[in-house]
């Protein structure tokens, strides 16, 4: 179905997201290897949110520096304060004001990686109580990306969700273990060209 | 009438559309006004240039850069959203007490101290470090020379007056940042916000200064530069780096964000880890 590469999955998440985002990379198989992108909103202070997710994956989890380059088989999370956005070679940071009271934002990522990735990309957005991530969804379905929706009934708090599902009524909705199927799925496709 | 045939204006394959409108749009820019933001950082970039586009009411970077040639305001505010970044007092409160900690005890083997605070954006970060010097008992024998690209920012930075509902916020960076006195010392409440002291500012000299390109203006005992060069391509945060290097002295300090390396830089061997955390920098070379 899909004729392109899966080079990259970005991950968006609010509420509950430690533990969504968690389930979902410990559902991933260890030879999943397109970098995976995580914006989990948080505060401003210095998280242990790296080494919290470092449990559920054996690979390498981290808060990627400025101009950083994107690396199959990494797992990286937006560092706190800060925007992530992607360009076709790495990260860029930025510091301008929150998008939906957020500071990183779902919506500047899934925004940036569209533009920079297009149909060789998916993007999920998981549990969360507000409805950051909606309008990113839509770039990226209409840059030819996959996109993936957690089932609002099974996410801890489905605002997130039903707002990038009402903003994009054609994305794929699964429970955790769905989603991580139609990413292998999609990846697998991918390689088999 | 000739035979029909079928039009050959397919786009390029691998040509973005809209990347090409923004080549052309920043070319524009750099040759009518002369600001160069042609080596920004190019998805910020991006999203900093759409949210014009719709303030603007224009649907393509086409039209956005027909308005900017056009209409001197747009070129303004445009001017503004590129150049403003969010910003607040003791951001980051352990790198100001790495800065007290570590960077203070060498900077006090100086008799005169300078030092450049690039990109200096409205002065919370100027005034932080002003505060940190004096608690230190350095701010008499300091010149803080702030720079930004943007006039109207520092004439900002100059008044000193922050939002007092920031206030709280502050005061608590203020204290986990090592303060030693009561943060509202340092401000009088007015009706336009919180006035900081005058002489916190007394030695500072606010000036314009574009790290694109203007040149080297002075030899500095330390630079703090934290989270400008995210905006700029790895090209000129080359040629910044360069700059940099050229206005540091021997064993100079160089201070830049949580987020930001010089690992990937050409100057990556020139400098000595102070603190890998809040990215502190000695030149050693």
């Amino acid at each position: 179905m899909s004729p392109h590469r899966l080079d990259l999955v970005v991950v968006g998440c609010s509420w509950g997201g430690l533990a969504a985002a968690g389930a979902l990379l410990e559902a991933l198989p260890g030879d999943f290897d397109a970098p995976i992108v995580i914006v989990q909103h948080r505060s401003e202070a210095r998280s242990v949110l790296t080494e919290l997710l470092g449990r559920h994956t054996t690979r390498s989890v981290a808060e990627p520096d400025d101009k950083a380059e994107l690396r199959r088989g990494h797992v990286y999370v937006a560092p706190p304060g800060y925007h992530l956005l992607l360009d076709r070679t790495g990260f860029s940071l930025a510091t301008e004001g929150p998008v939906h009271h957020s500071r990183p934002s779902v919506d500047v990522l899934f925004e940036s990686a569209a533009d920079a990735f297009g149909e060789r990309m998916a993007a999920v957005v998981l549990t969360g109580a507000n409805d950051d991530g909606a309008t990113g969804l839509r770039r990226v379905a209409a840059a030819g990306g996959l996109a993936l929706v957690q089932d609002p009934a099974s996410a801890e708090r489905a605002t997130m969700p039903a707002a990038a599902l009402a903003a994009v009524p054609t994305a794929l909705v699964a429970d955790i273990p769905g989603l991580a199927q139609i990413l292998v799925a999609a990846a697998v496709r991918s390689e088999a060209r | 009438m000739s035979p029909s045939s079928e039009p050959a204006l397919e786009a390029a394959e691998e040509v973005d559309r809209e990347d090409v409108e923004i080549d052309g749009l920043l070319e524009a820019v750099y040759r009518y006004y002369g600001f160069d933001f042609r080596q920004y950082a190019r998805p910020s970039l991006r999203r900093r240039l759409w949210r014009r586009a719709h303030l603007e009411k224009v649907t393509t970077m086409s039209g956005l850069q027909e308005r900017l040639l056009h209409d001197r305001a747009c070129m303004e505010h445009l001017l503004l959203d590129l150049s403003i970044n969010v910003t607040a007092m003791f951001r980051d409160p352990t790198f100001f007490l790495a800065f007290r900690r570590t960077v203070v005890p060498l900077l006090r083997t100086y008799p005169f101290i300078r030092i450049w605070n690039a990109g200096c954006s409205t002065g919370e970060e100027t005034h932080s470090l002003a505060i940190v010097l004096a608690e230190e008992g350095l701010l008499d024998r300091t010149r803080i020379y702030a720079t930004d690209i943007n006039e109207s920012v520092l004439v900002r930075a100059k008044e000193g007056v922050f939002p007092l509902e920031q206030m709280r916020a502050y005061t608590e960076n203020y204290l986990a940042a090592g303060g030693t006195r009561a943060f509202s010392e340092y401000y009088t409440a007015g009706y336009e916000g919180a006035r900081f002291d005058r002489s916190l500012t007394d030695g500072v000299v606010f000036s314009r200064h574009n790290l694109a390109s203007d040149g080297s203006f002075n030899e500095f005992h330390a630079i703090i530069c934290r989270n400008v060069m995210i905006y700029f391509d790895t090209k000129l945060q080359d040629r910044v780096h360069d700059l940099f290097h050229e206005s540091l002295v021997r064993f100079g300090l160089l201070c830049l964000g949580q987020k930001e390396s010089i690992t990937f830089t050409s100057h990556a061997d020139d400098y000595k880890v102070v603190d890998a955390a809040d990215r502190i920098f000695r030149k050693v070379r």
